[in-house]
């Protein structure tokens, strides 16, 4: 096994890590830290996969890739677990309301809802 | 007066004057729109304006068409699909009629809604419910035809539901559901003709190329079928009749451009059009589509005589009267004869002036007695005999009495039905005149021979006339138009005189 | 410099200059800093328009940098098409904005969330503006990631300027759908290169991309940019995060942001694997996103019509009318007729796209008009708003004419989309196709005829009416008018769809 191919394996399972820890995880942690997951794994797989021409070294594109990619993905981030935070104080737990442990499993199209629309005062922002 | 004849005369050769009728009530209507609610003056000028400029344009088309101009003018909204408008005799004869009878319905809605709420909105939407019509009414092709269609189905739903009441939304609901579905069908059935035939334009003598229809009848059927739902709802043919009836819950002016102008004459014509302007009456009876139509004709036209008999709400018999009466253009379209097609198509002036004189006195009563049923009508000719003298004029004719303008047409009718071939026409005609009659006569008798037999709430006219003249003037209007065209039926300039022309033209 | 650098610099810089201009803070640099990106968004669209219209499609290296590493800038009809939308929908919102915010902030500012929207609402909108733009210009698959990816996190803290746990969370589910997708779409650009060893949207084109490893790229990427642009059944996250951001935000999230994901989906479908689709036999492919197109249009609208909220209401009606930009795709491929570029149905394709520009102008107006009536009655329930037909005509105008629009009722942009895309379905037959987009006009009547309704009512307690600024009013009717106009005149716009370089066309 040629080590461009163990890194494409490894590239394509912390993917589909990322994507079962965003899919299946209920806490916001772990499903932010997911996505991230999923883009390690694609600059792996960015990395491994550049073809290589013979006397002049690697592509150098997938690296360019990776490093800008590298940088949205801490912004990304950032925001994630900034709203995750957010998400954990204002309902009282780091869980989206379908998957908050204990809680009846509420269907996202409930026809009943109304929806606050950001003109009536709450108290306790933290920003 | 030289100059300013030939200034006039240098108008009529302007080939884009289809677009100024449009624009002349549209403008207008728009404009309304923007005017604060207690702006009266303005709002009636606006519209009386606009009304008296689309009369005299379609003076100058009509002299430009009798002069031999041909006046188009088009527009490419998308590539291959022109929004066009002409100005045929055939489209001319329908515009006069709306143009007409729009002066002088603004004239009577003004004195009708005078201190009623919401007349902004009223009369921005009764503008362009008009702008519609006359749009529908020069459409070269299917396709302006379909977009006129649609516009004059949402301009009118504001005025049907004006005055807000629950009973007024649920007509108003109604209306809508009948006519959107057929205006889905319109439009599906308007694509589905360009995809198979690969033109929209409205042509003489039909559009469609025989050679073609022989190779794909059964698809050339279901787009007529589809087409004749779209306009058959607007039509009232039964069973998609029901709207009708509902829609009278509407001030008395709506009414009467409904039932003579606007909506249901949108439909006729559209039959008129899809029978002889896109499969041309031929084919349509080689398919067998045209005598479907006339047999659909004959059944609305006994069912809706039969409803009316039944009727105490005036308006309500005056509703199924109209069903059936519409059906008469449709029956005289969908024959195989010039005569019958110049009975169906001048119905549809007749029955518009007459119709409309009877929705203009209902109203009078209604507003100046409050008798809104036929029973409370017991000596009202005493109290109200201007009125009811226009009313006995348009019923008569309804019935077909010369010499009122609705015999000619029964006449052309019944000679078409014999020379077409279709002699079971004849008895249906009969049959219906004996109905007209039955529920006509009783309303005169009553009116006239009877006394008074229930309260009226009389709020009064001035003290020389009977009634506000903003509402009595117009009735007079068209009921002496009702006469006239009935006595002056040899002349080239009336509405049978026109209709010959078209027909003998070759213009269908 | 030459002109179509200046355009492009202008549309991209003009709005980021705008942005940081307006995070200075206070009203005189947010209004500068929104006059700016408003201006030269609609120069840099106007000018792109002209040059695209003379000389056909422009590419060009951003800098002067060569490939493979410079940017590569590529704009055709379709370009400018989107940039143009982006530049009135987003110019007519800024208009909105600055007396919006400005009405629901208390005087004092501070921690309120009108303040917070009046402080963040401007910079966020113009960084999102600035990323739609590079979107619509971007040549290159990667720069394409990174542009998604900035629309998607302005987007989302867009979201939660409401700062109640509703619409924190409904931002928080938007970035993890927006992440996620993004995530899936940059995988498959990376299958591609590894795969053909360019980024260049032309470049991939012009090598036929074939085979299974991309078509797997095609299918992971395009169900990620589905996530985005919420089609059915990966909708769910759209209607609480269009319903619970602030009206402009919701205008600018409904009209245009779902719109940049679709128009990547376009571009990767028609142009980049656009030569070699009716070779290998797209047929299941378009007819499974027709078939959720359908899915989407039918069961939007029915929720759309059981919804109490207004917003919802009017979030649910976007879910449905994204479906009609998917029953493009079965429509795009002709029967029997399998030569590439001269198979494609020239109909579908201008009826899909000017149902994306229709649907962009009518949206917006709609929740511009619907902001007015929730901020006249302070509630967002349906039921409230009785009593707007008297007070707010012009607001129920714009929403009644963006309605009919939405609803193809001619005259209007949506009734020559809904034309082109029948004459489409008819043309080859195919009646389930006619038969949901007639019904779905049907039902868009009746959700729409609903809010009217209510609000002809009589109003139950007519004194807690707040006015409503003038200008609020008056932008909402203008999109609504534009959306009508859309129908008088399609030719140039059509005209301007077909210049395009790869793809279909060419």
């Amino acid at each position: 096994m040629t080590p461009e191919a163990l890194y494409v394996i490894a590239g394509a399972g912390v993917f589909m890590t990322g994507l079962a820890g965003t899919l299946g995880r209920a806490h916001l942690f772990w499903k932010v830290l997911g996505v991230n997951f999923m883009g390690s794994g694609i600059f792996l797989l960015l990395l491994a996969g550049a073809p290589r021409i013979p006397g002049e070294g690697a592509d150098p594109v997938p690296q360019a890739m990776v490093l800008t990619g590298i940088v949205v993905a801490t912004a990304a981030t950032a925001l994630g677990l900034g709203m995750a935070l957010r998400v954990a104080v204002r309902s009282g737990g780091p869980y989206l309301s379908e998957d908050m442990p204990g809680a009846r499993k509420k269907r996202t199209e409930s026809v009943g809802s109304r929806d606050d629309h950001g003109e009536t005062p709450t108290p306790g922002n933290p920003s | 007066m030289e100059l300013i004849l030939s200034l006039l005369s240098a108008a009529t050769g302007w080939i884009a004057l289809p677009l100024l009728v449009v624009l002349s009530s549209f403008i207008p209507g728009v404009g309304i729109m923007f005017l604060r609610e207690d702006q009266h003056g303005l709002r009636t000028a606006l519209n009386l304006a606009g009304a008296v400029l689309k009369v005299v344009l379609v003076g100058l088309m009509l002299w430009g068409v009798s002069l031999g101009t041909q006046y188009e003018w088009s527009l490419e909204v998308l590539p291959g699909f022109e929004l066009t408008l002409v100005g045929d005799s055939l489209a001319l004869l329908f515009v006069t009629l709306s143009a007409g009878l729009w002066l002088v319905t603004t004239v009577y809605a003004v004195g009708y809604l005078e201190g009623s709420p919401n007349r902004t909105r009223f009369f921005s939407f009764f503008s362009l419910c008009v702008t519609a019509t006359t749009g529908l009414a020069m459409a070269g092709d299917l396709f302006t035809f379909v977009l006129f269609y649609e516009a004059l189905t949402w301009t009118t739903y504001p005025l049907i539901v004006h005055r807000g009441t629950p009973e007024a939304l649920r007509a108003g609901r109604t209306y809508l559901a009948y006519t959107l579905t057929a205006g889905a069908f319109l439009l599906v059935g308007a694509v589905g003709l360009n995809a198979l035939a690969g033109s929209v334009e409205f042509r003489s003598g039909g559009l469609l190329d025989a050679e073609l229809v022989a190779g794909a009848p059964g698809a050339y059927t279901l787009v007529f079928l589809l087409l004749l739902a779209g306009v058959g709802v607007k039509v009232a043919f039964f069973p998609l009749h029901g709207w009708l009836p509902a829609a009278m819950v509407a001030p008395a002016p709506v009414s009467a451009l409904l039932h003579a102008v606007a909506v249901v004459k949108a439909g006729a014509f559209g039959l008129v059009r899809l029978l002889h302007s896109v499969f041309g009456i031929e084919l349509a009876t080689d398919l067998g589509l045209a005598p479907l139509v006339a047999g659909l004709a004959a059944v609305t036209i006994v069912y809706g005589s039969i409803r009316a008999l039944h009727q105490d709400d005036l308006k309500r018999r005056l509703a199924f009267s109209t069903v059936s009466q519409l059906s008469y253009i449709a029956l005289g379209a969908a024959l195989l004869a010039p005569t019958a097609h110049i009975g169906g198509i001048v119905h549809l002036v007749h029955q518009g002036i007459m119709k409309i004189t009877l929705f203009f006195c209902a109203g009078l009563l209604a507003e100046t007695l409050h008798i809104k049923n036929v029973s409370e009508m017991g000596g009202v000719g005493r109290r109200m005999p201007l009125t009811m003298l226009a009313f006995s004029v348009a019923a008569l004719g309804m019935i077909g009495l010369p010499p009122m303008a609705g015999f000619a047409s029964k006449w052309y009718l019944g000679i078409g039905a014999l020379e077409s071939g279709a002699g079971w026409a004849v008895p249906v005609l009969l049959v219906s005149s004996m109905l007209n009659a039955a529920y006509f006569l009783p309303i005169l008798g009553t009116a006239w021979f009877h006394d008074q037999n229930a309260p009226w709430r009389d709020v009064g006219g001035s003290r020389r006339l009977e009634a506000d003249w903003k509402l009595l003037v117009p009735a007079l209007v068209t009921a002496a138009l009702t006469l006239g065209a009935g006595i002056f039926a040899g002349s080239p300039w009336s509405p049978l005189g026109w209709t010959r022309l078209i027909v003998e033209q070759g213009v269908l | 410099m030459n002109r179509i650098e200046l355009w492009s610099t202008l549309l991209v810089v003009a709005p980021l200059v705008g942005a940081m201009l307006s995070l200075i803070g206070g009203r005189r640099s947010i209004l500068a800093g929104l006059a700016l990106g408003s201006a030269g968004s609609l120069t840099g669209a106007g000018g792109a328009w002209f040059t695209v219209h003379t000389d056909g499609v422009v590419r060009h290296l951003l800098g002067g940098w060569g490939r493979p590493l410079g940017i590569e800038l590529y704009v055709d009809g379709l370009s400018v098409v989107f940039l143009s939308l982006t530049a009135v929908i987003a110019t007519a919102v800024s208009v909105y904005s600055s007396v919006y915010f400005g009405a629901i902030a208390p005087p004092g500012g501070g921690d309120a969330p009108g303040a917070r929207g009046a402080r963040y609402f401007a910079p966020l909108s113009l960084f999102l503006w600035a990323a739609l733009n590079g979107v619509f210009l971007s040549g290159d698959l990667f720069n394409l990631y990174v542009m998604l990816e900035i629309v998607g996190l302005s987007a989302t803290a867009l979201v939660t300027l409401a700062v109640t746990a509703k619409a924190t969370e409904a931002g928080m589910r938007y970035l993890l759908v927006s992440l996620s997708g993004s995530m899936l779409f940059l995988l498959g650009v990376a299958i591609l290169y590894m795969g053909h060893g360019t980024l260049s949207l032309e470049g991939i084109a012009a090598l036929r991309p074939a085979g299974p490893s991309a078509a797997a790229a095609l299918a992971i990427m395009t169900v990620g940019l589905a996530a985005k642009t919420a089609l059915f059944p990966l909708h769910a996250w759209l209607p609480p995060a269009h319903a619970a951001a602030p009206a402009p935000a919701s205008a600018i999230l409904s009209a245009l942001v779902v719109k940049a994901s679709f128009y990547v989906i376009v571009r990767l479908w028609l142009f980049v694997y656009g030569l070699t689709l009716p070779d290998t036999g797209a047929e299941q492919a378009f007819l499974l996103l027709g078939a959720l197109g359908a899915a989407a249009i039918v069961w939007g609208s029915v929720l759309a019509l059981r919804q109490v909220s207004l917003k919802r209401l009017i979030a649910y009606s976007t879910v449905a009318q994204l479906g009609y930009l998917f029953v493009m795709f079965p429509l795009l491929t002709r029967p029997g007729q399998d030569a590439p570029g001269g198979a494609w149905s020239l109909d579908a394709w201008s009826g899909g796209l000017y149902h994306a520009l229709s649907h962009g102008l009518a949206k917006a107006a709609m929740f511009l008009a619907a902001g007015n009536m929730t901020y006249a009655v302070a509630d967002d329930a349906i039921e409230s708003i009785s009593g707007v037909a008297r007070r707010l005509p012009m607001s129920l105008l714009a929403f009644g004419l963006a309605g009919l629009s939405l609803a193809g009722v001619p005259p209007s942009g949506g009734f020559l989309a809904k034309w082109l895309l029948l004459g489409a379905a008819l043309e080859r037959g195919q009646w389930v196709w006619v038969a949901v987009i007639a019904i779905g006009g049907l039902l868009t009547v009746a959700y729409v005829l609903k809010v009217a309704r209510q609000a002809f009512e009589a109003p139950e307690h007519s004194e807690t009416f707040r006015s409503v600024p003038r200008r609020m009013e008056w932008t909402a009717l203008t999109l609504a008018l534009l959306a009508v106009l859309l129908g008088v005149r399609a030719v140039e716009i059509l005209e301007l769809l077909l210049v395009g370089g790869t793809g279909p066309w060419s």
